[in-house]
């Protein structure tokens, strides 16, 4: 009981801060906790990347295999992102089928790459409408503190970008291999940037003390030309009309920032 | 997957015209119905243009499986689901991932709404059954449920109502049916409480500057603002029916 007293102070304690503008672990409104990136950690994984957000860590590899076509993309190749809550990753995640949680997650993370683009899907047919190559994304939480969207949206793009595939070349429908390997063809790089609203106040990259007071969450993907690419509201909260334009600008700036931590011109 | 559907060659002509008729920021025909059902506590039905949809409210009620009972407030849960027959290609009735996404987003968008506190360790179950889909179902769904939740007599503090914006060959438009969501660059469902200019859904995909952004999120607004109009009229035709009975009846006898 004493640690959920505690907890409960705690969580007044940030709302209290963050309605002065300060944050408890001493970051500003718009600061992010600090990002690293691990490219290519997984071998057997065609791309992979690590990525800590504080001390949440995602792990993200990337497996290309040959495969069907959609019928109304029939000379695409195919994009599916996945993502497991895996349960060493929290106290709060438990073994089973992905829950909504996850669901979520692994479909904000895809509609940030596929509307901008990211992947040249086109590049990856083999046979119109028989086979393409399928780029699977798969998203492994190994610790949640808070901001599993942008931390598993760097971790997919690092991991895409890093993604080599064989050096094949396409006869009649039938894939050759030939020596070497040559990179997943990208032409986009869309960065998440999530907003939690607390009070009326709101903070980028919440983490996850911060979740658990905040009121709604808000994420939104840029794309390199800065334009916005995918949006997505959570939470049991609201927001208002200028929260949302305030948030707009400030995530094409953070997205800028960001993307240069992981495409190195 | 999409369905495959006859794309019009121009979404939209010269004059600024759509391929179903409307103009830039016109919406689709809406029709609502309120108390649809009969055994739900709550329901509503809802047509905006080739969309048909259900939406029903069972509670507050007691809660199965009793651990997922709230000790401060009610549990509103949610499932967002679409028929079989709904779309041009078949759907497995199995819910699918998208589906989950929805009911998630939907759930969350009315929560804000409704007075959940009064009714701890229960549950509002809510059933959203898209019947017909023609693009903008989570819209048309939550008009529908935020219907169904004041009809089951559940303290609200607003109405929701929800439209979509977006931009179809450049053009920024109001309401996309499905050809302008799947042939359009971008689609952005928002729901929003009008009374406290609460913006309680905002989805987006496709690309948009900032500049774009802005303008399709007013559009948006505006769009919600009016279906209020609808939503708030068609309660009050439900809970009036008696009395215009009443006069229909009496106009009739009177000009026979």
């Amino acid at each position: 009981m004493t640690s959920v007293m505690a907890a409960k102070v705690r969580q007044k304690r940030i709302a209290q801060m963050i309605a002065h503008g300060k944050r408890l672990d001493g970051r500003s409104p718009t600061d992010y906790r600090e990002v690293q990136i691990e490219p290519g950690l997984i071998e057997r994984a065609e791309g992979s990347a690590r990525v800590r957000l504080g001390k949440t860590e995602v792990l993200v590899g990337v497996k290309i295999e040959s495969g069907e076509p959609f019928t109304d993309t029939p000379n695409e190749g195919v994009l599916t992102v996945n993502a497991e809550l895996v349960p060493l990753a929290s106290p709060t995640f438990e073994p089973g089928p992905p829950d909504e949680n996850s669901v979520e997650l692994a479909r904000v993370v895809d509609r940030g790459i596929r509307e901008s683009k990211a992947i040249i899907l086109e590049d990856l047919c083999v046979d119109p409408g028989k086979k393409v190559f399928v780029v699977f994304v798969d998203v492994y939480v190994l610790n949640h503190d808070g901001n599993l969207i942008d931390a598993s949206s760097i971790a997919a793009l690092a991991a895409l970008m890093n993604a080599k595939m064989s050096n094949y070349e396409v006869k009649e429908g039938e894939i050759k291999i030939k020596p070497g390997y040559k990179l997943l063809p990208m032409r986009n790089h869309p960065i998440a940037v999530t907003f939690a609203k607390i009070g009326d106040k709101i903070v980028v990259d919440p983490w996850l003390d911060e979740e658990q007071v905040m009121d709604a969450r808000l994420t939104m993907a840029v794309e390199k030309d800065g334009k916005i690419c995918a949006m997505q509201k959570g939470g049991n909260g609201y927001f208002t009309t200028q929260q949302i334009l305030e948030a707009s600008k400030i995530a094409q700036e953070k997205a800028a920032e960001l993307r240069k931590l992981v495409v190195k011109e | 997957m999409k369905t495959s559907q006859k794309k019009p060659e121009k979404l939209i002509d010269e004059k600024g015209i759509r391929s179903d008729g409307r103009k830039l920021d016109e919406m689709r025909q809406v029709k609502i119905e309120v108390g649809a059902l009969s055994n739900a506590d709550g329901s509503a039905y809802i047509e905006m243009g080739k969309n048909k949809i259900l939406a029903a409210v069972y509670g507050p009620r007691e809660i199965h499986p009793k651990h997922q009972a709230l000790p401060d407030r009610a549990a509103l849960r949610c499932r967002y689901h679409m028929a079989p027959f709904s779309v041009q290609e078949r759907k497995s009735p199995a819910p699918s991932r998208r589906e989950q996404e929805l009911s998630k987003v939907i759930r969350e968008s009315l929560e804000p709404s409704i007075f959940s506190e009064y009714y701890p360790r229960t549950a509002i179950d809510l059933f959203i059954e898209v019947l017909q889909a023609d693009g903008g179902t989570r819209c048309a769904g939550i008009t529908a449920a935020s219907l169904a939740l004041a009809d089951a007599g559940i303290p609200m503090r607003d109405l929701v109502s929800a439209c979509a914006a977006g931009k179809v060959e450049g053009r920024l438009v109001l309401d996309l049916n499905d050809v302008e969501d799947k042939g359009g660059e971008a689609d952005m469902p928002v729901a929003y409480m009008p009374n406290y200019n609460a913006i309680t859904l905002l989805q987006m995909d496709g690309m948009l500057t900032g500049e774009e952004f802005e303008t399709v999120l007013n559009m948006g607004l505006e769009g919600c603002k009016q279906i209020s109009q609808l939503q708030k009229e068609a309660l009050k035709s439900k809970y009036t029916a008696v009395k215009e009975d009443e006069k229909e009846e009496s106009e009739e006898e009177a000009a026979e």
